[in-house]
């Protein structure tokens, strides 16, 4: 007879892993992604490839080298934070750059820190802030929407939404433009369409739940509203807001990081509304003219406690007189 | 709220129920997995009959156990029950097949019952019927509502969401009457007008068949619930079915509730009208790679060998046993055991299957948060189990846990939650145990 294997029970898994779940978001990127190449041809292509190679090797060697632990490539995560970080740059970033950007969201944003799960901050943003206090020449200069670009680093720029808001150029994009994507801004931000194509295949494959996203996009509809109501010649319509900027894939994709972003539902809805209110406030009185990747960093931050404080809804809570 | 949805694979659902013939030797435990081992009343050498007491209860949680064979006791001695622990246990070589007396052997049902509800509950007890969904906990004990409290519902589960599982269903489908005319039995024991039976609506047919019967007693429901494990968790299935929740640490009674399986009622049933110990039951063997997947009625103390050499024998690739279901049962340690009350099935889990996944970092997906029944923090707990933090689990009400194991199914890193939630329940069990006698 063979020898029988004994553990304690559950005798069955779901199949579920780490990889499925990365893949699930990669899936869901597709849509985002095939706008980027669309508008932002070669460039995108370069940046995004770029940086999904840097970010890969980088952890592989941090892994081998520094940490000397087991090969955690395979899990898809890193592969993961190289896609998002090219999203949140814009496609005429010099390949040099897009390294440097993918050596501190791997190693100072993840590897750090031990690894996945350990992170506090999203690794991808921790990258890009980087990069954007480091570069803010190259990181501001967006390219101008092109059908099939071949341009690269010579690729003519234009102003985004936001900043020509901040300096009241008065010359934004259609809302029509907006929401499908044809304007300048990072590579992977601009289509709000397509993520949130992205963000329904989320939400069927149980990847994510709807909470954070639409917790932070209600609070800057809400707040934008009130503003645009008060005094409407001074400030634009909460539309463009939600459609402008990095607000939707920061909704949809940064701040839904699962490490990063609390446990319960209602510890989620607070973390969203939080990143709401700080994107609004840095969008209006701060001297940058977008602020989600800050909003959701300083939220990252406030994770722990939000976990200690906030419990799911106990099954048989025992009220006091109850 | 929470739960998970594993594959149901019930191979032998609807397979009519076959008889296990007589093995040569039964091995009948003293001890039925929860409470005290009752004391042997017979001793080595004795001509027992089918029915007879052999182990009187001892203590208020303990039952009476019957020989279910007829033939000569062999030894008492100790054997190993599906914790891997060794209980007392009566062996008896079988001789024939020779019933009491006492007990009506006729195909007849009977359905009147004047018993007063003190003299069923000594009935139920003297039988020796424990919880037959797997916790075993003794019958009459639950019937006995304490003074002060007052039951308001019976509810019968008849859920089995266990995967695999199909001896209740087949029970419900060939048992109908017996079943109602039992439920009918413990109203009347615990003064109750209304009983509700809850069956996952996967069991139409199940659930059919009851309706049927039901209607000819007066205050039995039949209700189809959502197809969702745990959904036979007593805590749960109370929820589903009266919108209450039994409040933490308490028993279903706080909230007005009596909660027993369908196989508890049919004994209870043979008990009180036809004066039948609980000495058989019916088990699901089954398994991907069993040829035939089946429901069997097995005397208790049936040898597992026994049952798996007449229901074709073990599938050559065959990696873990399992006795009960794939989330909650326990995986065998060898074959030598034999059939308890509390024995649902035998579950052959190919080598494939057998093995755990590698275990990474928790990724804090919150899964296991958002699929636990009880709206507890899995991965929370499993964080303090591993650094000891046993106070920290508890304030984290780490006695809630059911110990479903929906979080450790559903974890994309395999981690091993359940397993740290029950070190810890243990650890914290007995500081409150301690914390409760240095009071006192």
């Amino acid at each position: 007879m063979n020898k029988l294997i004994v553990s304690p029970a559950p005798h069955v898994h779901s199949g579920n892993s780490i990889r499925k779940e990365m893949v699930s978001v990669l899936i869901a990127l597709i849509p985002a992604y095939l706008v980027a190449l669309y508008y932002f041809g070669v460039g995108a292509i370069i940046v995004s490839v770029t940086s999904v190679i840097s970010c890969v090797i980088f952890e592989y060697l941090i892994q081998k080298f520094l940490i000397k632990g087991e090969n955690t490539v395979s899990d898809y995560s890193a592969v993961l934070t190289g896609l998002l970080l090219s999203f949140n740059l814009p496609s005429n970033l010099p390949v040099w750059i897009v390294v440097i950007g993918a050596l501190v969201a791997i190693g100072v944003g993840k590897m750090s820190f031990g690894g996945l799960g350990n992170n506090p901050f999203n690794p991808a943003l921790v990258g890009r802030v980087f990069l954007l206090i480091s570069f803010p020449v190259q990181m501001t200069s967006w390219p101008r929407p092109m059908a099939w670009n071949t341009a690269y680093l010579d690729a003519e720029t234009s102003a985004t939404a936001l900043s020509a808001l901040k300096e009241h150029l008065g010359n934004i994009p259609s809302l029509f433009d907006m929401f499908v994507g044809n304007m300048g801004g990072s590579m992977g931000e601009v289509s709000a369409l397509a993520l949130l194509l992205g963000f329904v295949y989320l939400l069927f494959k149980r990847t994510i739940t709807w909470h954070i996203p639409v917790s932070i996009l209600l609070t800057v509809f809400i707040m934008t509203g009130i503003f645009y109501l008060v005094n409407p010649q001074t400030y634009v319509s909460p539309i463009i807001h939600l459609l402008s900027g990095g607000l939707m894939l920061g909704a949809i994709f940064m701040a839904t990081d699962f490490v990063t972003s609390p446990m319960t539902k209602t510890g989620m809805t607070i973390y969203g509304i939080g990143i709401g209110i700080i994107t609004v406030v840095i969008r209006m009185f701060g001297s940058y003219p977008e602020g989600v990747s800050f909003a959701i960093l300083i939220m990252n931050a406030f994770t722990p406690l939000i976990n200690t404080y906030i419990k799911p809804k106990r099954f048989g809570e025992v009220r006091k007189n109850g | 709220m929470g739960g998970v949805h594993p594959p149901e694979n019930k191979f032998s659902a609807g397979k009519k129920t076959k008889i296990i013939s007589l093995p040569q030797q039964v091995i009948i435990p003293l001890r039925h997995y929860s409470g005290n081992p009752s004391v042997a009343e017979v001793s080595r050498g004795e001509i027992v009959k089918v029915g007879q007491l052999i182990g009187r209860a001892n203590g208020f949680i303990s039952a009476n156990v019957h020989s279910s064979v007829s033939g000569k006791v062999s030894k008492i001695d100790n054997a190993m029950d599906a914790f891997g622990y060794k209980f007392p246990a009566v062996f008896i070589d079988v001789i024939g097949d020779d019933w009491l007396d006492e007990i009506d052997l006729s195909p007849e049902v009977k359905r009147v019952c004047n018993l007063e509800p003190h003299e069923i509950i000594k009935k139920v007890a003297e039988a020796g019927i424990v919880g037959l969904g797997g916790a075993t906990f003794p019958t009459h004990v639950k019937l006995s509502i304490p003074q002060g409290k007052k039951a308001e519902v019976l509810i019968i589960n008849g859920a089995e969401c266990e995967p695999y599982l199909t001896c209740d269903h087949q029970l419900m489908l060939e048992k109908g009457e017996e079943i109602i005319i039992g439920i009918s039995i413990l109203m009347k024991a615990i003064r109750v007008k209304k009983a509700i039976i809850g069956i996952e609506s996967n069991k139409m047919d199940a659930v059919l068949n009851l309706e049927k019967w039901a209607k000819t007693m007066e205050g039995i429901e039949v209700v189809p619930l959502k197809v969702k494990y745990p959904q036979g968790s007593e805590k749960q299935l109370i929820q589903a079915l009266t919108g209450r929740e039994v409040p933490s640490g308490a028993l279903p009674i706080e909230v007005g509730a009596v909660v027993q399986n369908v196989a508890t009622t049919f004994a209870v049933y043979e008990a009180v009208q036809k004066n039948k110990p609980l000495i058989e039951r019916i088990i699901t063997v089954t398994g991907k790679s069993v040829p035939e997947p089946g429901n069997y009625w097995v005397r208790i103390g049936t040898p597992f060998t026994h049952i798996i050499e007449e229901t074709g024998g073990m599938p050559q690739d065959t990696g873990k046993v399992v006795a009960g279901g794939p989330m909650m049962g326990r995986a065998l340690p060898s074959l030598d055991l034999s059939v308890a009350k509390g024995t649902s099935s035998i579950l052959f889990i190919p080598s494939s299957e057998s093995k755990r996944g590698k275990v990474f970092n928790c990724i804090r997906c919150a899964k296991c948060v958002f699929h636990c029944p009880m709206g507890l923090e899995p991965y929370l707990l499993m964080n303090q189990g591993e650094k000891q933090m046993w106070e920290n689990m508890e304030e984290n009400r780490v006695m809630d846990c059911i110990e479903c194991g929906s979080c450790s199914f559903i974890c994309p890193s395999n981690r091993p939650l359940v397993d740290y939630i029950r070190y810890g329940k243990s650890t914290v069990g007995t500081m409150i145990r301690n914390r409760k006698t240095h009071k006192s």
